[in-house]
């Protein structure tokens, strides 16, 4: 298959206005090494309808599961038909970063869109235009609240994966995390943050955390404030309808993975990392950034702005070296919470809240027990199991529920599950899934 | 257009939920993590919010649109096929912690395009993880960094040539690397006397463009590789422009070490309006070792998993939490499936074509640097500047009057005045003779009336913007 349109009548007509006759001599000042490749392209091509036929036997090689109770960091929500019907409009899919304001309104309002319901679910007063990842967001973050030195709290509350990142974030310039431990009740240790607020310089948690337990997040922002301590919260967007919003709970950033806001669980990615800030960090926020403007009659226009802080003016001294990001995940977001609107997102929140709960009290009416029983989960919780029965060990429950096609919980260890429910979840798919683990639905 | 928050109706609704069919569960209602005041998200119906959004895309232009010759861009046509393939619900519904076993061809897929861009490149082995080009540059930076510090040298330089992308010495400065700007000749080709005397010890890397952002094919590569390799530093590939040479001329045959790639630029996967993009990074298999973890391996059976510790476990971790823009690197590997190395030669002599058919045709009413270019090519517009008044910037917005969206504007910095135009190897002549002859006509016009060139657009929903004015005072949201 090509999808170059030139007929020989045109590659003619254009070598004869260059003055040669093969379009090899346009290479000719190409310096090729003289020994030959070694190993040679080898691809054969296929036309249209072969290549299609190829990709979809290898997507038929994955096991598409109808029932999730997996989340750990990527969560199957529902994705409205419009969202998908919008973001897929290939005036907003084929479009470059809009250089040009005047011919790519549409970005940049979309954008401008964008950043507001981003400011008004964390309630934050700025956000930019996207990252790359939840992870990503939540390493830049870091970078911009330590960049003066300090130590980095991160709880070990915080999903492994972005701890990894802002790891490896910061092995650039030579900087380390200090882990904040969890207690016996899977929250943060907040008397170990105590003894360290002379000596840091951030603090990042999650909301919920990794485990699914809904941090102290209030108490510990006005410790961290009072004590001039960057507080960074790194939130699950569906849970910000029920939680206090990272401004109540007294935020300088908020950070997280957008995924859940209308997009599909697509093996990672692509995500949406979102960002939000303080007024006071705007001008070193990391990113691209679109605000608003007027033309000279004064009509409003959107640009990308605050550029100072980038690359391609500010190179190596720039706050990041973000160039494309994430625009169409951060469109398709928009669109999702302006469809859910502001009592959606309340519902589904309470919905992952009640589902989860349910799925709990039935997979502890299954033999199973919850892990932090007396502490408050949102919409994920760990169980454990008597080591003694097989039966119930992490990998004997995964394996039954995948032989009845459902995803099971994420495996901690061998009797430990990591679950999740989300809205998508009905009480007969739980029930099922419960009578699957009992071994009232037939052990296999 | 009305922001869609202006729209908002208290009690619309676009979407419902299903009834709650389990017991509604309540948090502790005097509990302090309970949001006080709710997010004030639009209200609108989903009518309201499709018209909404068809406003903003008559607002917006794409490579659909019309002719988009964005310089270092690479906007060619993003086939339909790659977007149908990507929205596979064998792709789509993949959960990325359900278990390799029962993601098979997820991971198959992975190891394809990873062995395929190996092969494109010369390289040994890659990574898909990285999301954007400029992440590639820093995932590598960081690799390189791991690489001497597990051989014990302390090389705390990076190289970067004046003509680079601004994203080079930025990804340099958060890798933690000093960053030694070198200046470029002319046409932006290396100034191998100012690289010789930079070359020290201390320097880590030296990062190319190639073909460089004036769009020649460096003519020193094998002179830069000795110097380079010679005090025993890293040559890394920029693959901002690897459209111009794939299929004919290979980087790691070149004496490059590690390079990224822009998927949404050389393999058509579309830019979004600003991404998702995607930016694998390959190698030489002596920094193998140091790629993001986890890496996708076959066994002897022909079973994919995902590992760490993968050539010797000295992994830099992890620059993104989970497998890379997956479904972006499903659009290119449907893209080089389908074009295989036949497809894949032929674009890229064909963007090469259409750059040199352009630039000649522009070369007859401005200066456009000596020599056949390769993918792209630069016109400055200081003569007309100084002449008339008119400058490039002028000139990019009346292209926008003519319904194409302008080349890239001021870029290179070592060029005045620059236009640098991009046209890709799939505009037909038909387009570029139509391009080429709108601009003719605004630079004779510039002439004349150069006053109606410096007030465009005129066809556009609003005019120029006051950027001072938003950077001043910025209003960021609703």
């Amino acid at each position: 298959m090509r999808y170059t349109p030139h007929t020989q009548a045109d590659i003619d007509a254009m070598l004869s206005k260059l003055g040669i006759s093969d379009i090899s001599e346009l290479f000719g000042g190409i310096e090729l090494p003289k020994d030959s490749p070694k190993r040679g392209l080898d691809i054969s091509g296929l036309s249209a309808q072969e290549t299609e036929r190829s990709l979809k036997r290898l997507a038929a090689k994955n096991k598409v599961y109808d029932t999730v109770f997996l989340g750990a960091g990527a969560y199957k929500h529902y994705i409205p038909p419009v969202v998908r019907h919008i973001a897929a409009n290939p005036r907003f899919v084929t479009a470059y970063t809009p250089y040009q304001p005047e011919m790519s309104q549409g970005i940049l309002q979309a954008i401008f869109e964008y950043q507001s319901c981003i400011t008004r679910l964390t309630g934050l007063d700025a956000s930019n235009a996207s990252m790359y990842d939840g992870a990503t967001a939540a390493a830049e973050a870091v970078l911009m609240c330590a960049g003066g030195g300090g130590d980095v709290l991160v709880s070990e509350g915080v999903n492994p994966d972005v701890i990894a990142v802002i790891e490896t974030y910061l092995s650039g310039v030579g900087r380390t995390v200090t882990k904040i431990p969890l207690g016996a009740d899977g929250l943060t240790d907040i008397e170990f943050v105590k003894a360290r607020l002379s000596t840091a310089a951030c603090c990042l948690i999650s909301q919920p955390n990794y485990l699914g337990n809904i941090e102290k997040a209030k108490t510990l922002g006005g410790l961290l404030n009072g004590a001039g301590v960057g507080y960074i919260m790194h939130v699950y967007p569906m849970a910000l309808g029920v939680l206090a919003s990272p401004s109540e709970c007294g935020a300088d950033f908020a950070t997280g993975e957008g995924q859940p806001l209308g997009m599909p669980l697509g093996f990672g990615g692509p995500y949406l990392g979102f960002i939000a800030a303080r007024e006071k960090y705007i001008r070193k926020m990391t990113g691209r950034i679109v605000g608003a403007t007027t033309d000279k009659d004064g009509k409003i226009v959107y640009v990308l702005t605050l550029q100072a802080r980038e690359q391609h003016i500010r190179r190596e001294k720039a706050s990041s070296s973000i160039c494309s990001n994430e625009a169409l995940c951060a469109l398709t977001a928009a669109v999702y919470l302006s469809a859910i609107g502001k009592r959606g997102l309340a519902e589904v929140g309470e919905a992952c809240l009640s589902k989860a709960h349910y799925l709990a009290d039935g997979l502890q009416k299954a033999g199973l027990k919850l892990k932090y029983k007396d502490t408050e989960f949102f919409n994920e919780f760990v169980t454990v199991s008597d080591p003694a029965d097989a039966e119930l060990s992490a990998d004997r429950i995964l394996r039954r529920l995948r032989r009845r096609g459902i995803l099971g919980g994420l495996r901690l260890s061998k009797t430990e599950l990591l679950w999740c429910a989300t809205e998508l979840n009905t009480k007969d798919e739980i029930d099922g899934a419960c009578r699957v683990i009992s071994g009232r639905g037939g052990r296999g | 257009m009305s922001l869609i928050f202006e729209k908002s109706v208290d009690g619309r609704r676009g979407v419902t939920f299903s009834a709650l069919d389990v017991p509604k569960y309540t948090l502790p209602p005097d509990a302090e993590y309970l949001r006080q005041s709710p997010a004030v998200l639009p209200e609108v119906s989903e009518l309201d919010l499709v018209r909404h959004y068809d406003g903003l895309s008559s607002k917006a232009y794409g490579v659909d649109s019309g002719f988009y010759p964005l310089g270092s861009c690479t906007m060619k046509y993003n086939p339909k096929l790659c977007e149908d393939t990507a929205a596979l619900d064998g792709f789509c519904q993949i959960h990325p912690l359900q278990g390799g076993l029962s993601a098979q061809g997820c991971l198959e897929a992975a190891y394809l395009l990873t062995e395929y861009l190996g092969r494109i490149t010369g390289m040994d082995c890659g990574t898909l993880q990285p999301a954007a080009g400029a992440h590639g540059e820093f995932t590598s930076l960081l690799m390189i960094k791991a690489y001497f510090k597990s051989i014990g040298q302390n090389r705390t330089k990076i190289i970067v040539p004046d003509s680079a992308h601004g994203t080079n010495p930025a990804s340099a400065a958060m890798a933690g690397f000093e960053v030694v700007n070198i200046p470029s000749d002319c046409d932006g080709f290396v100034d191998i006397d100012a690289l010789d005397a930079a070359m020290d010890g201390g320097v880590a890397a030296f990062m190319l463009t190639n073909p460089n952002t004036l769009g020649l094919f460096e003519k020193n590569i094998s002179k830069i590789a000795g110097i380079v390799h010679g005090r025993g530093g890293i040559l890394y590939y920029d693959g901002a422009n690897l459209n111009a040479v794939m299929g004919i001329s290979r980087p790691g045959d070149l004496g490059f070490d590690i390079m990224h790639i822009n998927l949404h630029k050389t393999f058509a996967t579309p830019h979004g309006g600003g991404g998702p993009g995607a930016g694998p990074v390959l190698c030489k298999e002596f920094l193998g070792g140091f790629l993001p973890r986890p890496t996708v391996v076959k066994d002897k059976n022909g079973r994919y998993s995902l590992k760490d510790g993968v050539r010797g476990g000295k992994s830099i971790g992890k620059t993104r939490a989970f497998f890379g823009n997956f479904l972006v690197c499903i659009k290119a590997l449907t893209y080089i499936t389908a074009l295989g190395a036949e497809g894949i030669t032929d674009a890229a002599r064909k963007a090469v074509l259409n750059a040199n058919y352009m630039r000649a045709l522009t070369s007859e009413f401005l200066p456009v640097g000596s020599g056949a270019c390769m993918h792209e090519f630069v016109a400055s517009c200081e003569e007309l500047k100084r002449d008339s008044g008119v400058s490039a910037l002028d000139v990019a917005k009346a292209l926008i009057d003519c319904k194409m969206h302008p080349p890239t504007i001021y870029f290179p910095l070592i060029v005045h005045e620059a236009m640098m135009f991009e046209p890709t190897e799939t505009e037909s002549k038909q387009t570029i003779d139509a391009a080429v002859a709108a601009l003719k006509q605004i630079i004779e016009t510039a002439k004349t009336n150069p006053e109606s060139i410096k007030s465009a657009p005129v066809s556009t929903p609003v005019g120029r913007p006051d950027e001072v004015k938003a950077a001043r005072k910025p209003v960021l949201r609703f």
